[in-house]
């Protein structure tokens, strides 16, 4: 049993403690927003927030989360209005959308910790993450734009 | 800007809940037999039902090409409805909405006329029931927004609705269609994807997420070679990792491949980690059969033997022999591009259930598949289901998770059938990343060999274009020997040359080859284009300049006298021509919006590609700066006429992937086997482009009144032979292997 906080709630998970978080999240928690990619952390289609840093999911062991809070998608914001994604549905990013989340999950970690990225700044933090569809330029423009908001608001 | 769906829209639209809610229950064959509620449906592609909510039907597969977020607008323009007032719903597989199939970049030309005779058939109805109210002649009603209108009275169309169900259908042939003047919704710049906030939210479903009561998760150890089979296996170890279930014998996989399972054994459990460490610590000896025979590199030799000894001549024009005798210049040269592997960032998957009712055996399944209807006769064909029953077979086709071909070639939904049937569980079968990489229907390796001639006047006066890969066709006719396709990149050249002779080799093929982005397009055009460049370079021309000569005057590229069956994508000649005029002319179009220019600093150059292909025309300029061996992509512009544009955001973005999916190719595809097994199993061996490595891509849309015609794959032709024309003028360095291996692309 293993005991962490998910989103703002306290949750216990009835999982073997090798068992990547990625997995706990969908097949327990049945929280799909994180998504399977590589399983070895080089795609960045399930990343989550845990204690605020972005990580890989799928090559963190459900145990390493005991006690820590985990922030997925899914619990970002309430009404899917974090400026990360209002920018994301303004410059209509996604493609096929998969690994979208894990996207918004990174550069959402980026500007919590830097709200004015240069454009080094968002190639370190989102080089991690592939897109097969090539929504990369349009990533670029709408963590700018997320950026500016953000400030504007702060 | 589109109004988004809501999310318990997006639920009834798809059929899909999130977590833990049953989507079963909305599936349930049972339920669907009570009484239906008022729907008033002219058409199978568009319903309204009492309040005035308008229903209209996906039948195309998402895969990240826009098509749910543009096939709609195309009914809903034409009926005039209120977009706020539509629901897009997502087609079960079935033969009545005509074919589904997802490739081949025809969704829009193939769908255009008869959703907006859809559209159209339900505004003429409810215009003919206003009349009927108002007691008025049908011609003095105007329709607009989701009302009638005669003189001072306005009807919502909620308040027409059952009176034009009473109303019999109208011929298509009467109907009137919108002008593209009155079009509100068709050729807007910034209509938003439909799927957008589900996708931003997370709860956007595709294959992989799909969750129905008591299911379990099957991953499947499936024989390395193809062909190859389990000889022993002891899965005592598997069966004691706590959540497996069982360990299951698939059937072994006889030639031809077809779109039929692989085989080997699956291991089904309570949740996906379990079985995948299940599958781990199977104990398989395997008999990989003869196509462990087959090294890459092997072959190398074979290809490039084929090569120098073509078969089959498809086009033949003048005497290029002659031709050679009377050059001032000849160049030969050639070319290689790797094998390649689809690389959806979701893997392929699929959940199946087999239930009875009434005594009758119902089949369901949810896949992220782009032909639900393959997928209903696969699945068929594994549970030997007979043709009359097909309504029994219930394909649900959730979002895909990235296609490229991948998943028209629905292997796993048998798979996921399979199990269902023999556990008699509600399965889902993953692929893994490794599972995707080494099992995959491969972009074939090709070698190419390009032979020109240039005339006193350095004009190229001859042609010759030999290409030798492992066909498609090899995959449903192990017999199939001939290279394939040369109607897609290699025959269908638009230069104007007074003699050409192209020619395929023949060579066995030893794993499943398949159509991956573009086809054989890709190292088709990455040869031809890359070969005008060096022509361009031998005649000590501009290579823009050279290309439009080489493409020469306007004319209506006539194929047939050359003794060549060109395909045409499977459309007439008369209705969609080869038009030199309009590929002239995107080439020109992204010269000029790139700043074209040969005048650059050492280590900086441009290069400049242009095809026809899925009869879109389609021009790129790349422009690069090199250091060594490292290469930065500096710029993009890319032009395209693919005729009457309906969504042009997602023409856009369709650009933007090309010219990315077509960067990582360039430098990292490269899919190799070494005794009949796939080399490479994830993306730390079969690499991406990355953020860091593209520069913004500029995409020029050419204005067109000509029949609309798609943009999923014309995009990626060009972009690798532009890319490598382009290191060339920036350092001399000439490119004829994919991928660029030695070069490090920052």
């Amino acid at each position: 049993m293993i005991k962490l906080t998910i989103n703002g709630k306290m949750t216990e998970l009835e999982v073997s403690e090798d068992m990547p978080l990625l997995w706990a999240l969908r097949d327990v928690a049945k929280l799909t927003g994180s998504k399977y990619g590589c399983g070895k952390g080089i795609c960045g289609a399930c990343t989550v927030h845990i204690d605020g840093q972005a990580m890989r999911s799928c090559i963190t062991p459900t145990s390493y989360a005991q006690g820590k809070s985990i922030t997925t998608i899914e619990g970002l914001s309430e009404q899917g209005d974090h400026p990360v994604q209002k920018a994301w549905l303004k410059h209509n990013v996604a493609q096929c959308g998969y690994c979208q989340t894990g996207q918004i999950m990174s550069a959402s970690a980026l500007l919590a910790q830097n709200n004015n990225p240069s454009d080094e700044d968002i190639n370190n933090a989102m080089a991690g993450n592939i897109c097969r569809c090539g929504t990369y330029p349009r990533i670029r423009a709408a963590i700018k734009d997320a950026a500016k908001t953000q400030e504007a608001s702060s | 800007m589109i109004k988004k769906l809501s999310r318990r829209k997006f639920l009834q639209s798809t059929g899909l809940a999130s977590g833990s809610l049953m989507l079963g229950v909305q599936f349930s064959p049972a339920l669907a037999q009570s009484d239906e509620p008022f729907n008033f449906k002219p058409d199978v592609f568009v319903s309204m039902d009492e309040s005035g909510q308008v229903t209209i039907i996906s039948h195309r597969s998402e895969m990240g090409q826009g098509i749910r977020s543009t096939l709609p607008l195309l009914v809903a323009d034409e009926l005039e409805a209120d977009w706020n007032r539509v629901t897009v719903k997502q087609a079960l597989g079935d033969v009545k909405y005509g074919s589904q199939n997802t490739d081949g970049s025809r969704s829009v030309r193939k769908n255009y006329q008869k959703l907006k005779e859809a559209g159209a058939i339900m505004r003429t109805m409810l215009q003919q029931a206003a009349a009927q109210v108002w007691s008025v002649d049908a011609s003095h009603v105007t329709i607009k927004n989701h009302q009638a209108k005669y003189q001072n009275q306005v009807m919502d169309f909620k308040d027409l609705v059952k009176v034009a169900s009473k109303l019999s259908v109208p011929e298509r042939s009467t109907l009137r269609l919108k002008t593209e003047a009155e079009q509100r919704y068709v050729g807007q710049p910034d209509m938003a994807n439909i799927d957008g906030h589900e996708i931003v939210t997370g709860k956007a479903m595709y294959g992989f997420d799909v969750d129905i009561e008591d299911m379990k998760v099957a991953v499947i150890a499936r024989p390395p070679v193809v062909f190859g089979k389990v000889k022993s296996y002891d899965a005592v170890d598997t069966i004691k990792v706590p959540g497996v279930l069982k360990v299951i014998e698939m059937p072994t996989l006889k030639p031809p491949a077809g779109f039929n399972m692989l085989g080997g054994l699956a291991v089904v459990a309570e949740n996906t980690w379990a079985a995948i460490q299940g599958r781990e610590k199977l104990k398989i000896e395997w008999d990989h059969g003869t196509n462990a025979s087959y090294s890459t590199q092997d072959h190398e030799a074979v290809f490039i033997k084929a090569l120098e000894n073509p078969k089959e001549v498809v086009r033949n024009r003048g005497d290029i022999a002659a031709a050679k005798e009377s050059a001032t210049k000849t160049i030969t040269a050639e070319y290689h591009v790797a094998g390649l592997a689809h690389a959806t960032m979701e893997p392929p998957a699929a959940t199946a259930r087999v239930t009875q009712i009434d005594g009758k055996q119902v089949v369901e399944v949810w896949a992220c598949t782009q032909t639900p209807q393959t997928a209903q006769n696969n699945v068929m064909g594994v549970m030997n289901i007979p043709k009359e029953n097909a309504a029994d077979v219930k394909i649900n086709v959730t979002l895909l998770g990235g296609g490229f071909g991948r998943k028209s070639k629905p292997d796993y939904v048998a798979e996921a059938a399979y199990l269902a049937n023999e556990t008699n569980m509600a399965v889902k079968v993953l692929w893994t990343r490794e599972d995707e990489i080494r099992h995959g229907y491969y972009h074939s390796p090709s070698y190419q060999k390009l032979t020109g001639t240039l005339d006193e006047k350095n004009r190229v006066s001859s042609w010759y274009h030999a290409m030798v890969n492992h066909p498609i066709g090899a995959t449903f006719d192990p017999a199939a020997k001939t290279a394939g396709s040369t109607d897609l990149g290699q025959a269908d050249m638009m230069f104007d040359v007074p003699n050409i002779k192209i020619a395929l080799g023949e060579t066995d093929t030893f794993m499943r080859i398949g159509w991956v982005r573009s086809v054989t397009n890709i190292n088709n055009v990455f040869a031809a284009s890359s070969f005008v460049d060096e022509l361009a370079h031998v005649a000590g021309q501009d290579s823009k300049d050279f290309l439009l000569e080489l493409i020469g005057k306007d004319r209506t590229e006539d194929f047939a006298a050359d003794g060549f069956k060109y395909s045409n994508y499977g459309e007439p000649a008369e209705q969609y021509p080869a038009e030199t005029s309009r590929l002239k002319n995107v080439i020109k179009l992204a010269a000029e919006k790139a700043n074209w220019t040969t005048d650059l600093p050492d280590g900086t150059g441009m290069g400049i590609a242009a095809w026809r292909s899925f009869l879109s025309y389609i021009a790129v300029v790349v422009k690069v700066s090199t250091d060594g061996n490292k290469v930065k992509i500096e710029g993009v512009h890319m032009a395209v006429d693919a005729g009457k544009i309906l969504n042009p955001d997602r023409v856009k973005s369709q650009m933007e992937g090309s010219a990315i999916f077509g960067a990582s190719l360039a430098f990292y595809g490269e899919i190799t086997a070494k005794n009949g097994i796939i080399e490479q199993g994830n993306f730390n061996d079969y690499q991406m482009s990355r953020i860091n490595q593209i520069p913004d891509i500029h995409t020029h849309i050419v204005k067109s009144d000509a029949i609309p015609t798609g943009v999923g794959e014309p995009g990626l032709p060009p972009f690798a032979p532009a890319l490598c024309n382009a290191i060339f003028a920036a350092n001399g360095q000439r490119h004829r292997r994919l991928p660029l291996k030695y070069l490090n692309l920052i």
